[in-house]
């Protein structure tokens, strides 16, 4: 519980910035869609993988927090102005940490978390294939 | 009295599960028939025991028995006595009462109803039923004590969590727990056989039905979770990849792999040692799954009290007990037969192709769950792992295993033809190609993932139904028509979950009594809000007229609702179920000007996610059946001869 609530502190402070920005423009943004059907759901796919800090595992697509709505508002106001969802991202995981992605980013503490099923993978066959009977053994 | 009558139950049972274990190592070491005859009885009055402890606890919170800590805690006079009732195992100690209830009732029912397995492997798995029972009951009683009395008593209780008012409450978790900790019997049945060195066909006959069974409840457990957090978030999101969905996720995942590979040892008497794997993997996995749910390492709405103390037992009961399954699996494995061997182009060799395949998903899905707490625990950074990651990865894994079931049961066992089988596939293949080909010239475009989940679910459904072509059906065993509704329900799970994230309409906006707006083929117009008011809550109540074209025009009422104790709010969505999807509807936030929020999806087909699990599950049932049959009839011919 402690934790827990550390971190909603520690996440409230830490969204400030989100928060001052939101309230200034495009608030209204949290809780409609953009006009622009292909712009909207780009803004969609970055809010399904976007995590709301303060929920419990929701992303901020789902959740009825008001740090998720100022951080919709803040994805699709940045959308509309023409940015990359990506880029977005990376400017979220610049100021929050990894944390606030659920698609984690191919790097120096992630990449055996995206080899790891390859390799999985790879050694289930190699496991298998010892059980089979070739055909030219069996005549 | 009531509290410490459930409490001495519970000791009784205790010290009952260490005499099991006691009785089952004295009968394994000499050839002792007195005390191999009392290992049923004592096993049977352990699960009663149990089970009185669990009723005790369950009359306590239907009384608010409110000098009881547990209830204090988590109840509340006023709740309506459906969720006094379910509120039971709402809560950590109550939830933990129901797992080591279950694994009791396990074996007891083991105890009781086996009869195929050899004298001594029986025996062998009661003790091992009995080693798993007394690391949870010391859990319990010196961890978890779920009747501590509270004094003074409180004057009022605290309330349930208004996420688990739901009846989803009284249905979901005692479910989900007979699969997840019912596996547990595959479990004890793997360390017998290895004890005794008994694993064969006879061996895997006499385990199939069980593993069947919890199989089937842990089915229908997640397919419960997963419509219940749908309607309940009010997002309407039925899977999120969360770390607790995982939990419950990777022992079905093994069970299916090892219901699977049992039928190959059962019937051809191979893949020994693997099965015996896969049996100790399900049932770790579900202690896993406990001590990441439990222990509070996760936030959740699962998690409930955190307590580091608790972590720290499940977490040592969790290493002695797989730590220990697998250590007796190395040094026994080499005794373990490989069994015979086969070709890629059989049945065998389709099952085995289901089993690597199911074991990378198993794997991937675990190392999405806990590399962020390996990350956290050495480095300190917080990591998220969801969706993206687990889609991108499991989701091809998971197309290529549907494409396998369409095409295994088609094989025949030992070694097959490609030729024949490509005559056998023609049919599904055309009629995915024929699916392809309306995709592409009709519909909008659509992502590649549901693209192919779409072509697929097309040609395997088509394909689940083959093996009866040609059949006499009434001669057909029930098994085989099991097979093919569980195949059945996959395809139309995934045609499910296909469409419904191909095909969904969002609308989401702020309205003023008296707009309409369409969604689907619904227009859905504001009409009013009112105040509601129930037992324990209060709530701001939507009118919606809502209209399907021409037709008959409907009214739905979603709420947004506010709970006293504790003070929560929930959004409960209203939703209207038509033959081709749902409309699913919530109340957002006023802005305190007449305008409020409003959320509207129409969700094609949504429900096949959902009609396909219960398929999948009842396909289970006819299989158990049918084999459960089978077997009474060989033994009876056995008796005979």
């Amino acid at each position: 519980m402690t934790r827990w609530l550390a971190a909603m502190i520690l996440a409230t402070i830490l969204v400030g910035p989100v928060h001052a920005q939101s309230r200034m423009a495009g608030a209204e943004w949290a809780n409609q869609q953009l006009p622009d059907p292909t712009q909207e759901a780009e803004a969609k796919e970055l809010m399904e993988s976007l995590r709301c800090l303060v929920c419990q595992g929701q992303s901020i697509a789902d959740s009825d927090a008001d740090m998720a709505s100022d951080m919709r508002a803040l994805v699709r106001r940045r959308i509309t102005e023409g940015e990359d969802p990506e880029d977005i991202r990376a400017w979220l995981v610049e100021r929050y940490g990894r944390w606030i992605t659920y698609d984690p980013p191919m790097d120096a503490v992630t990449w055996p978390l995206w080899l790891l099923p390859i390799l999985l993978v790879g050694f289930g066959v190699w496991l298998a294939r010892g059980r089979f009977r070739t055909r030219k053994r069996d005549g | 009295m009531i509290a410490e009558t459930g409490l001495a139950a519970l000791w009784l049972a205790a010290a009952l599960c260490g005499l099991q274990l006691v009785f089952g190592v004295m009968a394994l070491r000499s050839d002792d028939s007195g005390v191999a005859t009392a290992i049923r009885p004592v096993a049977v009055v352990q699960g009663i025991l149990t089970a009185l402890a669990f009723a005790m606890l369950i009359w306590l919170f239907l009384r608010t028995d409110l000098s009881v800590e547990l209830v204090a805690a988590n109840s509340h006079s006023a709740k309506p006595w459906l969720y006094k009732f379910a509120g039971t195992w709402g809560n950590h100690e109550g939830s933990m009462l129901l797992w080591v209830a279950i694994l009791a009732a396990s074996g007891a029912l083991v105890a009781v109803f086996e009869r195929r397995l050899k004298e001594k492997t029986l025996i062998a798995t009661l003790a091992a039923q009995a080693a798993i029972g007394l690391g949870f009951y010391a859990f319990l009683l010196f961890a978890s004590n779920p009747f501590a009395r509270l004094s003074p008593a409180a004057a009022e209780g605290r309330g349930l969590n208004p996420l688990l008012q739901d009846p989803g409450l009284a249905f979901h978790p005692p479910t989900l727990y007979f699969g997840y900790v019912g596996i547990s019997i595959a479990f004890s049945f793997a360390v017998g056989a290895l004890i005794t060195r008994d694993v064969g066909p006879v061996f895997a006959r006499a385990m199939r039905p069980w593993i069947l069974a919890s199989w089937i409840f842990l089915t229908l457990g997640i397919a419960a979770g997963s419509y219940w957090a749908y309607y309940e978030l009010g997002w309407g999101g039925w899977w999120f990849w969360d770390p607790v969905e995982n939990a419950s996720l990777m022992p079905w995942l093994a069970a299916t792999a090892l219901l699977h590979s049992v039928t190959v040892l059962a019937t051809r008497d191979a893949l020994r040692a693997w099965t015996i794997m896969l049996a100790v993997v399900a049932f770790s996995m579900s202690m896993l799954g406990t001590f990441l749910v439990r222990s509070g390492v996760l936030t959740s709405v699962h998690a409930f009290a955190v307590d580091p103390r608790r972590g720290t037992f499940i977490l040592a009961l969790l290493i002695i007990y797989i730590g220990g399954a697998l250590a007796l699996y190395a040094l026994r494995v080499g005794t373990v037969r490989e069994g015979s061997r086969f070709e890629f182009m059989s049945r065998e060799g389709a099952l085995v192709v289901n089993n690597v395949l199911l074991s990378a998903i198993l794997g991937i899905v675990l190392i999405g769950t806990l590399y962020p707490l390996g990350v956290e625990a050495v480095t300190g950074e917080q990591l998220s792992v969801g969706p993206p990651y687990f889609n991108a990865t499991a989701g091809p894994l998971a197309l290529l295993l549907v494409a396998a079931m369409a095409v295994g049961p088609l094989l025949r066992w030992r070694r097959d033809e490609w030729r024949n089988v490509m005559g056998r596939i023609s049919l599904p293949v055309l009629i995915s190609s024929l699916a392809l080909f309306a995709l592409v010239m009709f519909a909008s475009p659509i992502g590649i993932l549901p693209m192919l989940g779409l072509i697929l679910a097309a040609g395997v459904a088509a394909a689940s139904l083959a093996p009866l072509w040609k059949r006499n059906l009434r001669r057909t065993p029930l098994f085989t028509y099991g097979m093919v509704i569980a195949h059945l329900g996959i395809a139309v799970s995934m045609a499910g979950m296909a469409f419904e994230s191909a095909f969904s309409e969002e609308v989401l906006v702020a309205v003023r009594p008296g707009d309409t707006h369409q969604v689907g083929p619904y227009s859905v117009t504001f009409d009013n809000t009112r105040p509601v008011a129930g037992p324990n809550w209060t709530a701001v109540e939507a009118g919606l007229t809502v209209q399907r074209g021409d037709g008959q025009p409907f009214t739905l009422a979603p709420q947004a609702r506010m709970f006293s104790s504790p003070q929560t709010e929930t959004s409960e969505a209203a939703i209207r179920t038509a033959w081709n999807g749902q409309l699913y509807t919530v109340l957002g936030n006023g802005d305190g000007s007449g305008r409020w929020q409003l959320r509207l999806w129409w969700k094609p087909f949504v429900t096949l996610i959902w009609l396909g699990g219960i398929l999948v599950a009842f396909g289970g049932l006819l299989s158990l059946i049918g084999r459960v049959r089978r077997e009474r009839k060989t033994m009876e011919r056995e008796a005979w001869a």
